[in-house]
């Protein structure tokens, strides 16, 4: 396979984005659950490299944080003590990818004082952890979701274009009642059938299935255009002659074909369903609490006084941006060039 | 030259009128007797100005005796005027259009004075025909008004009896504790505007909110002027009002109410802090330390008024329920189990939610009963620290255990697992219920939060029965027992664990229920106070509900508006809308 430079850039921008967010445990020095119920909306925590006294520090440390005393709620720093951020230090057990168990932690700074990269919401949780943790779900469920749509969407969509009839006409219909729909109040409708109190695993599984159950249509259709004209070709028909099944010319002569338009419409898919996804948890009808998602992470802003006064609560958000941005450029690359792909 | 004589043309013209319009009024003036007005005790004020205050929605209907919803009764409330009035501030009965009252010895007969002379808001006389047919109105079952039910006094409504052009008479069939609030907000209405649509059996349907401002009188400080649907509605001065102040003063002060309609909570803060909104009602404590911050450059002030008698709590589902819910009757095996609610009570860290949720603005319950009603609160129930370790002791000899990954086991070795709905529209109940999920978890109990529509968290609770726990909150109305007496008797409405039972499920349910009956019957308040506090420890004891924290009474208003006296008490800031006024340059400007 060969890449454009720009190409290699998203690509490794997105996957190291997506890397972290598989090994969230390495990378977060605390569990999303935690509560400090002392630190309700901490601001993000200063890394400090220089002190008055003792000049520039090699290891960075960061101070305590100290209540107010005019003002409850809000924080200053108490930089009477220095707590040196450690490097691979033992922490929370977590698990990552399912499998391997482990307590080793990238970094961390010892008890009292914490360290708070992105701040913590309302119940004293720390953001970054949960921001970590959260792209699992967010991520994971647009990529799944595409996969799952994707693969609806081709097998509907060669059966249909490569056999035509009732089949054809049946599937193109229900497909044009589903673009039809207004995807969110369907999502909505489905999410309403299902029963409410669900493990943070089996919403998960069920986001995908919802989201990637609605979205079949627009790729069938696309890859039931592409399939009709490939089936038209001379090397199709001669197969066909020579009495190719037809599962053999679907899988050597039409598939082959499809693969562009599939490879696009995937990295097209990922970041509406991510979105999907964070629309949903932010309504309170995908993960539940503790268990973060980008989405139900977003959804205290619901409040005008967190909106208000505590900006660091909308870095879920923030971020959405350059990963939409990086999608997005990737998607147009794969069209401008749709051979890089599958050559 | 010419000029001025058509001036004095026009003024005298205009005198002429005058006098031609005074006349009618000072004839029948002299005529009735003379009006006993109410002096008010409050500093003098100044008259003019408008007032605009914000509604969280919009009221459904202006009829007094229908009416249901917060927004409505906020505004009928302005608009009418009951016999005896419970003071928010001092939570005692004082006179209102009632001059004086008498009880019989037995408690049974209670005999009202009515003041004389007084009028309408349209200038109608105010007689004891209107009063009898307003109560006649209330306890006509047909009408179906919500008032009916507390107007029922052992089972049967209140005879209500003209003496004299004077006196009602009011006999009730059995003695009943404090009956004198009975009265408070039942809203005397003008039989000469609403006998008509009475007698046809079309009074729910009157006084809608596109009813003509003349077709609607009452003895409220104010009177309608204006509505305009989606946006507000304009109440003006009532010039008949039947108080004063010190100085022979008619009140109310104010020449307007504008309630403006905002669709949120959000929304009103923004009004407010805008300076749209003179007043906000019932703040959040999060969005109370966002205005107190900025109330000095903003010129507006915000009023921390103390624990208020909302009250929220945990609740396990008790309902007998259906053999298909047979999920749920497996998890009431724990539920029914006394020990098991108190462990789940001690786990929970009733401080941080304090903390957390009220910002510090709030207080830890550890009974239904808050501190606003200081009267009634039992002061000597146990405060017991959180302590895990006790509750685990509790499970422990309830003959629960954990299994090696430190879940919590019942006796057949299933894992202890539930949910917990709330409303997802009250955002302060969802995050009790995740503190309480964190702080369960350390006793092995996996909990789930469920954030629900809030109709259907009231449809689960009090008529499927399809819920594990829930959070909820009571509250509100009235400092007096006799308010709760729904929530408490094993047969009421509101006896959310397990609603309506036919009998008492438990010996004690069965106690409570004897005991408040006693103590509605019961005149005399300390002995009330004695059965009131063992159903507490009751209560306390046995956890149908796990008392969470009360927040405290939050609201804010202008610099400007004098007067302004909070209560923790409904509404808490229009109770004396009559008092009201604007001291300094904007009500001088405006006039």
């Amino acid at each position: 396979m060969k890449f454009g430079r720009r190409t290699a850039l998203l690509l490794a921008g997105l996957g190291a984005l997506h890397l972290a967010v598989l090994m969230a445990g390495l990378f977060s020095p605390y569990d999303v659950a935690q509560q400090n119920r002392d630190l309700p909306f901490a601001p993000p925590t200063r890394i400090h490299f220089v002190d008055a006294e003792s000049g520039i520090h090699v290891r960075p440390f960061v101070c305590d944080f100290m209540d107010r005393p005019d003002s409850p709620g809000e924080y200053s720093e108490n930089c009477d003590k220095h707590f040196p951020v450690h490097f691979l230090v033992n922490g929370v057990r977590y698990r990552m990818f399912g499998l391997v168990e482990s307590d080793v932690h990238l970094f961390g700074v010892r008890a009292p004082a914490h360290i708070f990269l992105m701040g913590t919401d309302g119940y004293g949780r720390d953001v970054f952890s949960r921001f970590l943790y959260g792209g699992q779900i967010s991520l994971f469920v647009g990529i799944l979701a595409t996969a799952l749509s994707l693969g609806l969407g081709t097998l509907v969509g060669s059966f249909a274009g490569y056999y035509g009839g009732w089949f054809d006409s049946v599937a193109m219909r229900v497909a044009e009642l589903f673009l039809a729909l207004p995807w969110l109040y369907l999502l909505f409708a489905l999410r309403a059938f299902i029963p409410l109190s669900l493990s943070a695993n089996e919403a998960f599984l069920l986001l995908i299935a919802v989201i990637g159950a609605v979205g079949w249509a627009r790729p069938a259709r696309l890859i039931r255009s592409v399939v009709l004209s490939s089936r038209e070709h001379q090397y199709v028909r001669a197969a066909q002659l020579f009495g190719g099944s037809d599962a053999y010319i679907l899988r050597r002569h039409i598939l082959p074909d499809v693969h562009g338009v599939v490879l696009t419409q995937a990295v097209l898919l990922i970041p509406q369903y991510v979105l999907a996804e964070v629309t949903l948890s932010f309504l309170g009808l995908g993960v539940a609490e503790p268990t973060p998602s980008w989405g139900n992470m977003l959804s205290s802003l619901q409040q005008y006084y967190v909106l208000a006064s505590y900006w660091w609560m909308l870095v879920p958000g923030l971020v959405l941006i350059p990963v939409f941005l990086g999608y997005m450029l990737l998607a147009g690359e794969t069209r401008s060039n749709p051979n890089a792909a599958h050559t | 030259m010419k000029s001025h004589s058509t001036n004095a043309l026009i003024a005298r013209l205009f005198l002429g009128l005058c006098v031609c319009l005074e006349l009618p009024v000072g004839l029948t003036q002299s005529m009735a007797p003379r009006e006993e007005l109410l002096t008010s005790s409050n500093p003098v004020g100044q008259s003019g100005g408008h007032l605009v205050v914000s509604l969280r929605s919009e009221p459904k209907t202006l009829n007094p005796v229908t009416s249901v919803d917060i927004s409505s009764r906020e505004v009928i409330a302005q608009m009418t005027a009951d016999l005896i009035h419970i003071n928010r501030l001092s939570q005692n009965i004082e006179p209102a259009l009632a001059k004086s009252w008498k009880v019989s010895p037995d408690g049974l007969r209670y005999t009202i004075e009515l003041r004389r002379g007084l009028r309408f808001s349209d200038g109608q006389p105010l007689t004891v025909d209107d009063v009898v047919f307003s109560f006649a109105v209330y306890l006509d079952e047909n009408v179906h008004s919500p008032q009916r039910d507390s107007l029922m006094v052992g089972g049967k409504p209140i005879a209500v009896r003209r003496a004299d052009s004077g006196t009602i008479v009011f006999q009730l069939a059995q003695p009943y504790a404090a009956a004198e609030r009975l009265f408070d907000s039942v809203s005397i209405l003008p039989r000469h505007l609403l006998e008509a649509a009475y007698k046809e059996g079309k009074l729910a349907q009157s006084w809608g909110l596109t009813t003509s401002a003349l077709q609607i009188a009452g003895l409220g400080p104010f009177r309608l002027k204006e509505y305009v649907a989606g946006q507000y509605l304009v109440l003006e001065r009532n010039p008949y009002y039947w108080k004063i102040d010190q100085e022979k003063h008619r009140l109310p002060y104010l020449d307007q109410i504008t309630f403006l309609f905002v669709p949120n909570a959000d929304a009103e803060v923004m009004r407010f802090q805008a300076g749209d909104t003179d007043i906000i009602n019932r703040v959040s404590a999060e969005d109370y330390s966002l205005l107190e911050k900025d109330q000095a450059a903003r010129s507006f002030r915000v009023y921390d008024v103390g624990p208020s008698l909302e009250y929220n709590f945990l609740f396990f589902n008790l309902n007998s329920v259906l053999p298909a819910q047979s999920d749920i009757s497996r998890k009431q095996n724990w539920f029914r189990q006394t020990k098991f609610r108190q462990a789940v009570s001690l786990a929970i860290d009733r401080e941080g939610i304090n903390r957390l949720v009220y910002r510090g603005r709030a207080t830890p319950l550890w009974t239904p009963v808050t501190q606003a009603s200081s009267f009634w609160v039992n002061n000597s129930i146990p405060h017991p620290p959180r302590s895990i370790e006790q509750a685990r002791k509790l499970l422990e000899s309830a003959g629960f255990s954990w299994s090696h990954d430190g879940d919590l086991t019942d006796l057949s070795g299933a894992g202890v697992k539930f949910s917990i709905i709330t409303s997802a529209s009250n955002s302060q109940r969802t995050q009790m219920a995740t503190i309480i999920q964190q702080d369960l978890k350390e006793l092995g109990i996996s909990v789930q939060v469920v954030p629900l529509e809030f109709r259907s968290v009231l449809d689960r609770i009090f008529q499927t029965h399809d819920y594990d726990a829930a959070v909820l909150g009571l509250g509100g109305g009235d400092v007096d027992p006799n308010s709760q007496m729904n929530v408490w008797l094993s047969s009421g409405n509101d006896h959310v664990w397990d609603i309506g039972e036919t009998h008492p499920a438990t010996s004690w349910e069965a106690e409570i229920d004897q005991l408040m009956e006693k103590q509605l019957s019961t005149l005399k308040p300390e002995a009330r106070k004695l059965l009131y506090d063992r159903v507490q420890q009751i209560i306390a004891t046995n956890l149908p509900v796990i008392s969470l924290v009360s927040p405290n009474t939050l609201v804010g208003a202008k610099d400007q508006l004098a007067n302004f006296r909070p209560a923790v008490l409904d509404p808490h800031t229009l109770w004396n809308s009559q008092e009201l006024f604007l001291s300094g340059q904007r009500a001088a400007g405006q006039q």
